[in-house]
């Protein structure tokens, strides 16, 4: 196998960032089991986690954190994080209410990752 | 005024914490576990959590909740640990003062200005960012600039975007994190700028905030000057040597609205200065003992008002040594104290003083154990480094492989073997290859590892 199979990427799924190597089947630099899933995951199906937020009325704040409920596929971000700017929410949300259900047909929905009470 | 809160008739706190963030929140519910009573947490913003509010990415929590949450979800985790708790909390409150004493005077709008009695007082005032003042920044002063850390609370927490082209200087995590806001919220980010040559924030940061997105990172550069008359036009970008200096002939103009500047926390210790207590200026927060206690008995500190850590369950682990002795008061101040000095390659230690005969109480991460840990931050980096602990005649090597002054490091050092010790150094050496009669320069000291 030529070294231009070799693909070198940071892990991402903790604050550790081991540099991980696939090369065709065999993947390396991976710690945890964790990482070696996400390094196969990259390979075939790469997938993040995004969070975002939306407009709020009538709460302490004006903005309401979300986050996706499952990592979307990453060619898909930028378009679902537009999904965000048209919409409002009013209180009272609880932590983990869907904001925005099936985000492009994924079945992945934006998730509120903070209860906002009436204000 | 409530009758309660009349002057002569002050209830005793057993521990007030002043700043409701992580480490505050932690550190009110870590004194309630060892027992005390009357607990009160003051807040000065409108609601607890502190900079998690804003933290709206995901990433935290893996060590104290053992799941990944966002930032509100780590702040509203660790208020519902205080739930039928008794822990008091005022939010909307300022703290105006602390005395060696342990009296608190603080201001709000239901209660007015207050003085309050505890037996012992935690510090979690948090950090603040450094400004453009801070680093000299020249050039036009337009609208457009922010620290990173505003520009987060103004987009994710108050709904308005700070610019549409927006270039950042620092890559510190909080300049990577926004970068990858930025680009999510629609605007476009031309690049990023690092003055040293490696990147002060995580790996993966610049792997799913740079990478993912496009966004280059530009090591070696920094921002020579704003233009721009009433908001941003552009900022000037020169290399620099090694000596951190703008290289001549280098510089060039990025069109841009907005800069954001992700330049260096400082911790925060007006009201620790303001009552004498000891401050290391190379962290910047205080002094403290083995379980966080500061240079004056009662008084304790935790999070990022101590030093700056790169991950808020660091900080929270902290709050949890800190609460619990301050529920304790027991003050091994008169005990022996052995001196922990930033030895070559360090930059500073926390804790700087570790009384061995006090080190039960510590607790790590994983659960008690009668091993203090050290934290410390290097000055460079290393691609096979060796951290090397030594007092009392023995040293302990322990190969560490590779190191970057971004990520604090973190040793156990055992009670037994600070007993020994009048002081305890520790230094970082690159692992060296040559044979002893040819060290390279970064051989301090010669390779033990036979002895």
């Amino acid at each position: 196998m030529s070294d231009a199979d070799l693909n070198e990427f940071t892990c991402v799924v903790c604050p550790w960032g081991c540099l991980l190597k696939t090369q065709g089947d065999k993947i390396s630099g991976y710690s945890c089991t964790r990482g070696l899933k996400y390094a196969q995951k990259e390979q075939t199906d790469p997938r993040r986690s995004i969070s975002g937020s939306v407009r709020i009325v009538g709460a302490v704040n004006n903005a309401l954190p979300v986050k996706t409920s499952a990592p979307l596929p990453k060619d898909k971000l930028l378009e679902a994080a537009r999904l965000l700017y048209t919409v409002t929410v009013r209180p009272p949300i609880k932590t983990g209410d869907v904001i925005i259900p099936n985000i492009l047909g994924t079945g992945i929905d934006f998730v509120a990752s903070l209860s906002m009470e009436k204000q | 005024m409530t009758a309660k809160q009349t002057r002569g008739e002050s209830v005793i706190y057993d521990v007030i914490v002043v700043g409701g963030g992580p480490a505050g929140l932690f550190s009110a519910a870590a004194a309630r576990g060892a027992g005390a009573e009357r607990v009160l947490v003051l807040e000065r913003d409108k609601v607890t959590g502190g900079i998690l509010n804003q933290c709206i990415h995901s990433g935290f929590g893996l060590h104290m909740f053992k799941e990944e949450l966002t930032g509100p979800e780590y702040a509203e985790r660790s208020l519902e640990m205080l739930t039928n708790t008794g822990i008091e909390i005022k939010t909307s409150t300022m703290v105006l003062s602390i005395t060696a004493d342990k009296t608190v005077t603080a201001i709000n709008p239901a209660d007015g200005y207050m003085e309050l009695k505890a037996n012992a007082i935690v510090l979690c005032m948090g950090c603040r960012e450094r400004t453009a003042g801070a680093i000299g920044l020249a050039g036009d002063r337009p609208a457009g600039v922010f620290t990173a850390g505003a520009a987060q609370r103004l987009i994710n927490v108050d709904g308005y975007m700070v610019g549409r082209k927006v270039c950042i200087l620092g890559s510190g995590d909080i300049g990577l994190i926004m970068a990858r806001r930025i680009a999510l919220e629609g605007g476009t980010v031309p690049a990023v700028f690092e003055l040293m040559p490696y990147s002060g924030g995580l790996k993966r940061n610049i792997a799913q905030c740079l990478d993912d997105y496009g966004i280059p990172l530009y090591l070696s550069h920094t921002v020579t000057a704003v233009q721009g008359r009433d908001r941003v036009e552009g900022i000037w970008v020169s290399q620099v040597g090694p000596d951190l200096k703008p290289i001549p002939g280098t510089e060039k103009l990025w069109e841009c609205d907005t800069l954001l500047l992700s330049v260096g926390l400082i911790p925060e210790n007006e009201l620790s200065r303001d009552a004498n207590i000891e401050i290391d200026p190379r962290t910047g927060g205080p002094v403290v003992f083995e379980n966080r206690e500061t240079g004056i008995p009662g008084i304790f500190a935790a999070g990022n008002v101590v030093h700056v850590h790169d991950l808020v369950d660091f900080a929270s682990a902290e709050a949890l040594i800190a609460g619990r002795a301050a529920a304790l008061v027991k003050n091994g101040t008169q005990a022996k104290a052995v001196a922990v000095i930033a030895g070559d390659g360090v930059s500073y230690t926390v804790p700087q003083k570790i009384r061995p005969s006090n080190i039960e109480g510590a607790i790590k991460i994983d659960g008690i154990d009668k091993k203090c840990d050290i934290f410390f931050r290097i000055r460079s980096r290393y691609d096979n480094a060796v951290i090397e602990i030594s007092g009392g005649g023995k040293t302990i090597e322990l190969p560490r492989g590779h190191m970057t002054p971004g990520e604090m490091e973190r040793v156990s050092v055992s009670q037994k073997f600070l007993e020994n010790c009048d002081s305890i150094t520790i230094r970082v050496v690159e692992e060296c290859e040559n044979s002893p009669a040819n060290f390279c320069t970064n051989c301090v000291v010669s390779p033990t590892k036979e002895a």
